[in-house]
């Protein structure tokens, strides 16, 4: 028998062992580079302890420390948490063996999807050092902490454990990782500086302690102590979010005989209706058997899903971060530059391709940022920060395209990356985050993304505006105030004066020269025993006893010539409780507003209105944003046009 | 110059005005010409330069505004106790004075000088008639000129511009209205207004005003109100013409612009101030070419104040369209004292016995 062709190119044909692939492939995964390799192999330990606390109900405290003692060009890694450790014998597997995770099979909200990550930093290290990689971990107080040191066999992908001990260790749970990598330091330590700093912002919860290779310590606080909301794990997936192969792996494992119970019972959002309505277009017989279906049938089946209107999948599998504590962790970390204002903005969660995705956006404005440079613009996925391409995501694309220049910000031609004083956040929530590459650093041209990104910019450019032209409008007004309260007293009395006549009296020109509606407001927080707050949060520190209310006080004065009757409108945060308030409001409408139908205000007369709110801490609420209706809004200083709810 | 009575009964007219605005609840204004190049048209009746028919109000209903009716009546205040107590004072010394006016203080001098001329367009007064003396004092005069001076014991002193005076001449004093001065005997042919301090002083010494029969009067770069104001009475009440000499710059025109047109800034006095007959000698651009004088480079500045002149209707004749393209033309500038070139008597045995005979004054 001679030999074909064909054997002998099977003598070629063997197996590739993954740290070949890993080494060709090093670039996607975030190893291309000393620099990014560094940031990467902290990033994937950060993300699996979160996600780790998370999934545990438990407050993150999380230790990032970076050494450069040992040979040149190599960094030793800590990561430490305080999560719920992981059981012994599943140790070698998580961090020696590539995708092997929790995660890659769920349909939820998380970091880490593929489990190649931490595996992943633990073959770098072996392959770029030769080191191996110290694992210890505790799930329990009563319970000894072990440590594993660890390799992985690169032919078989499997773990090859070279030590494996009891030791002491004080917390009562969690693990730490310490591993040895090429990386370099000296130019990866800003990006691993705004990496961890970004990883605080969207994870509120957290404390992370940054120690540096020279021992400085960076303390990124914890800035509430409420766990994100659990996401809850989608049991089955959308139809409209499926792909062939998977569907074809579906049908093929199915116990169910009928199609139609097969579509009802192993996807989500098809009822009786939409089952029907699908297979009538892909022209399939509803009891056909699901295991007997042909390709070209699976393929029809497909493209009936795109066609039919299918409810939306649920989302709560999504956990956003929430307006408030957006704001309070952009205050936090931009303390230093002292910014003028902080506006931010949850939009409802979407769908795209049967995936449910949910978009925040927040701004900080002004203080010392920089007027003349291009804004920052602060990239997330999943809670997790995008340092890199940031030209190639979406998040930048959708900003680009909104015309700023109505803000106040420049930019040549209303389009692209404008210049101004401002930090532009922008966090994506997904079950699945279509991002352009393996290496996650930025999410693709999506249409329906695009667009909430869009609507949630614009929700926070309003807000912006409305803050921006408060501002204008108070200052010229206080002026005019300084004009009737000190300036026009003088003339009168200068006038009199000269001529030895009485002083006229004032009201009449002070509101021809005001002629506006004036609202102001000042908040004050005031410290309370905890029992005696009403509250919606919950998981309070037990060592916390104490909260705060809100107060607020408005003063409306009517500078105009007439008496002036108008509805007034405050808005209240979604996670706030309305307390004492004072006039009696025409509604109160929870987590959105409260409306007063104001008495009708005599020229120069002041109305004040008084109301607390609990639920938010010291500084969560500094400015209200009032509304106003029945009256021009125009004439009103202090709030704008009511548009509806 | 108005009486007394009446400078104060105007200036309560200020505060009457207003106080009757808010009495009868409207916002306190005051109306007054707009004082601005925009605003200046030719009077045929003067020919001069005066405001127009632009008007400005300054109104309570801004901050800036307010400010400024306070601070107009409490420099109207300031007068009237001047005019009381028969005191006059700097407008420096007006501008400190109003440290203690709280709120109406002016936050520079430039500020209080603008209201003080506003006081006089409002009223319709004078400076003087206010008591309110510029900083600098009048430029200097030699000449066959008899004057009679008031001085400030009360006694009329008679001052021959010649021979009671030394090489510096006679100053002229802030005030040059006729109860302080009054013109006697003028024995000469004409009047020549020099520019710069040098150039008099060379006359001086090469005894021009006697040579040639001129007064001599020093300008002092752009003239001061009084000096302009001496000019024109002596030009009117004595019948004699004026000749303006100065450097060859864009900023020189001006100041002739000031003399024989009126400026801006005092338009609404331009035909007490101004001198509608008194003629440019020089040094013109064609002096330049004519004389062969050495020059500078024209400056950006120059050049953007000279396109700016030929859109200025005040310079809108022949004479300085062709004057002013022929200086763009050549880019160049000079000064009086450039002459010196050709010796320190030229300008007196040539160049000035020349351009005066060019203008009919003198026979060649």
């Amino acid at each position: 028998m001679t030999k074909t062709i064909a054997h002998e190119l099977a003598k070629k044909q063997r197996e590739i062992s993954i740290a070949e692939f890993f080494e060709r492939n090093k670039h996607i995964l975030g190893f291309g580079n000393p620099t990014r390799a560094l940031v990467t192999a902290v990033k994937e330990a950060v993300d699996n302890s979160l996600d780790a606390c998370e999934e545990a109900k438990i407050l993150p405290d999380i230790l990032v420390e970076v050494h450069t003692k040992g040979e040149d060009g190599e960094c030793k890694i800590i990561v430490e948490d305080n999560g719920p450790g992981i059981i012994r014998r599943q140790i070698p597997l998580v961090f020696g063996k590539l995708l092997y995770g929790s995660r890659f099979h769920a349909i939820r909200q998380s970091r880490g999807q593929q489990g190649i990550g931490i595996s992943a930093v633990v073959l770098y290290g072996q392959l770029s050092t030769g080191k191996h990689t110290i694992v210890i971990s505790k799930i329990d107080e009563k319970r000894p902490a072990h440590l594993y040191e660890l390799a992985i066999d690169t032919n078989k992908n499997t773990p090859e454990i070279v030590k494996n001990e009891v030791t002491k260790w004080d917390k009562p749970h969690g693990t730490r990782i310490e591993v040895t990598i090429v990386g370099d330091y000296k130019r990866g330590r800003r990006f691993l500086y705004d990496y961890i700093q970004s990883t605080s912002i969207v994870n509120p919860h957290a404390q992370i302690t940054f120690v540096e290779a020279n021992g400085e310590k960076h303390v990124f606080e914890r800035v509430t102590d409420t766990l994100p909301r659990p996401t809850v794990e989608l049991k089955k997936p959308h139809p409209q979010g499926i792909e062939l192969g998977t569907l074809i792996k579906m049908a093929k494992n199915t116990s169910n005989r009928k199609l139609s119970t097969f579509l009802k019972k192993e996807f989500t959002s098809m009822g009786e209706r939409t089952t029907d309505a699908v297979c009538r277009i892909a022209n399939l017989d509803k009891d056909a058997n699901p295991k007997e279906l042909t390709r070209d049938e699976f393929i029809r089946l497909l493209k009936a899903f795109k066609k039919v209107k299918i409810m939306a999948p649920p989302t709560d599998c999504l956990s956003p971060i929430g307006e408030t504590l957006i704001k309070r962790s952009l205050k936090h970390e931009t303390q230093e530059i002292s910014p003028e204002f902080i506006v931010a903005t949850t939009r409802p969660p979407s769908v795209y391709s049967g995936h449910p995705f949910q978009v925040e956006a927040g701004i900080v404005y002004g203080g010392k940022l920089d007027a003349n440079s291009p804004v920052k613009i602060l990239r997330f996925a999943n809670r997790v920060p995008l340092l890199y391409q940031q030209g190639g995501c979406v998040s930048t694309s959708a900003l680009s395209d909104i015309d700023w220049r109505r803000y106040k910000l420049e930019q040549r031609g209303g389009k692209g990356i404008p210049n101004g004083p401002a930090i532009f956040f922008i966090h994506v929530a997904s079950t699945s985050v279509p991002f352009t590459s393996e290496s996650k650093e930025a999410i693709a041209d999506v249409p329906e993304i695009e667009n909430e990104i869009k609507l949630a910019l614009r929700e926070c450019a309003r807000k912006m505006q409305h803050h921006l032209n408060k501002k204008e409008k108070r200052i010229k007004t206080r002026e005019k105030f300084e004009l009737i309260t000190k300036i026009l007293p003088e003339i009168a009395k200068k006038s009199a004066s000269m001529l030895e006549k009485p002083v006229p009296p004032l009201d009449a020109v002070i509101t021809r020269i005001m002629d506006v509606v004036w609202i102001e407001d000042i908040i004050t927080y005031e410290k309370v025993e905890r029992k005696k707050v009403q509250t919606t949060l919950e998981g309070f520190d037990e060592g916390k006893n104490y909260g705060y209310i809100t107060k607020s006080q408005l003063l409306v004065a009517n500078y105009k010539q007439k008496p002036q009757k108008f509805n007034l409108y405050a808005l209240i945060p979604s996670d706030a409780v309305v307390g004492f308030i004072d006039p009696k409001p025409a509604k109160i409408e929870e987590g959105k507003y409260i409306k007063w139908c104001l008495p009708a205000i005599e020229p120069t007369g002041k109305l004040e209105i008084t109301f607390e709110l609990a639920g938010l801490d010291k500084g969560d609420f500094d400015e209200n944003d009032l509304y106003v209706e029945g009256i021009n809004p125009e004439y009103v200083i202090g709030a704008d046009k009511w548009e509806g709810d | 110059m108005e009486n007394k009575r009446e400078v104060m009964k105007k200036l309560d007219e200020i505060a009457e005005k207003i106080y009757g605005d808010l009495i009868k609840n409207e916002i306190p204004s005051l109306t007054l010409p707009t004082r601005a190049k925009s605003n200046i048209v030719f009077d045929e009746h003067f020919g001069v330069w005066k405001y127009g028919k632009g008007i400005t109000s300054r109104a309570a209903k801004t901050l800036d505004g307010a400010y400024m009716l306070l601070r107009t009546m409490y420099v109207a205040e300031f007068i009237k106790s001047m005019i009381k107590t028969r005191k006059s004072s700097t407008l420096r010394e007006m501008y400190y004075i109003s440290e203690g006016w709280n709120m109406a203080k002016f936050s520079s001098q430039q500020d209080s000088d603008s209201i003080a001329e506003d006081l006089e367009v409002i009223t319709g007064c004078l400076r003087e008639d206010f008591r309110l003396r510029p900083e600098e004092d009048g430029a200097r005069i030699i000449g066959n000129l008899v004057i009679e001076e008031v001085t400030r014991s009360g006694e009329k002193r008679r001052i021959h511009c010649q021979d009671d005076v030394g090489d510096a001449g006679y100053s002229i004093p802030y005030n040059v209205e006729k109860e302080k001065i009054v013109f006697k005997d003028a024995d000469a042919d004409f009047v020549l207004a020099i520019e710069t301090g040098g150039m008099f002083d060379r006359l001086v010494e090469n005894g021009f005003d006697t040579s040639h029969r001129a007064i001599l009067v020093h300008l002092k770069g752009q003239p001061a109100r009084s000096t302009r104001r001496f000019i024109k009475r002596l030009s009117e009440e004595k019948k004699l013409p004026v000749f303006v000499f100065t450097d060859c710059d864009p900023w020189s025109y001006r100041i002739y612009g000031s003399v024989a047109y009126g400026a801006i800034k005092t338009a609404h006095i331009s035909e007490y101030l101004a001198t509608p007959t008194a003629q440019f000698l020089g040094v013109a651009p064609s002096d330049i070419v004519n004389y062969e004088l050495p020059t500078d480079e024209l400056t950006k500045e120059d050049v953007k104040a000279l396109k700016s002149e030929l859109t200025d209707p005040r310079f809108k004749s022949r004479f300085w369209k062709d004057e002013i393209k022929l200086q763009l033309k050549i880019g160049k500038k000079s000064e009086q004292q450039a002459l010196a070139k050709y010796g320190l008597d030229y300008v007196t045995d040539t160049y000035l016995p020349e351009k005066l005979a060019q203008m009919g004054v003198l026979k060649k």
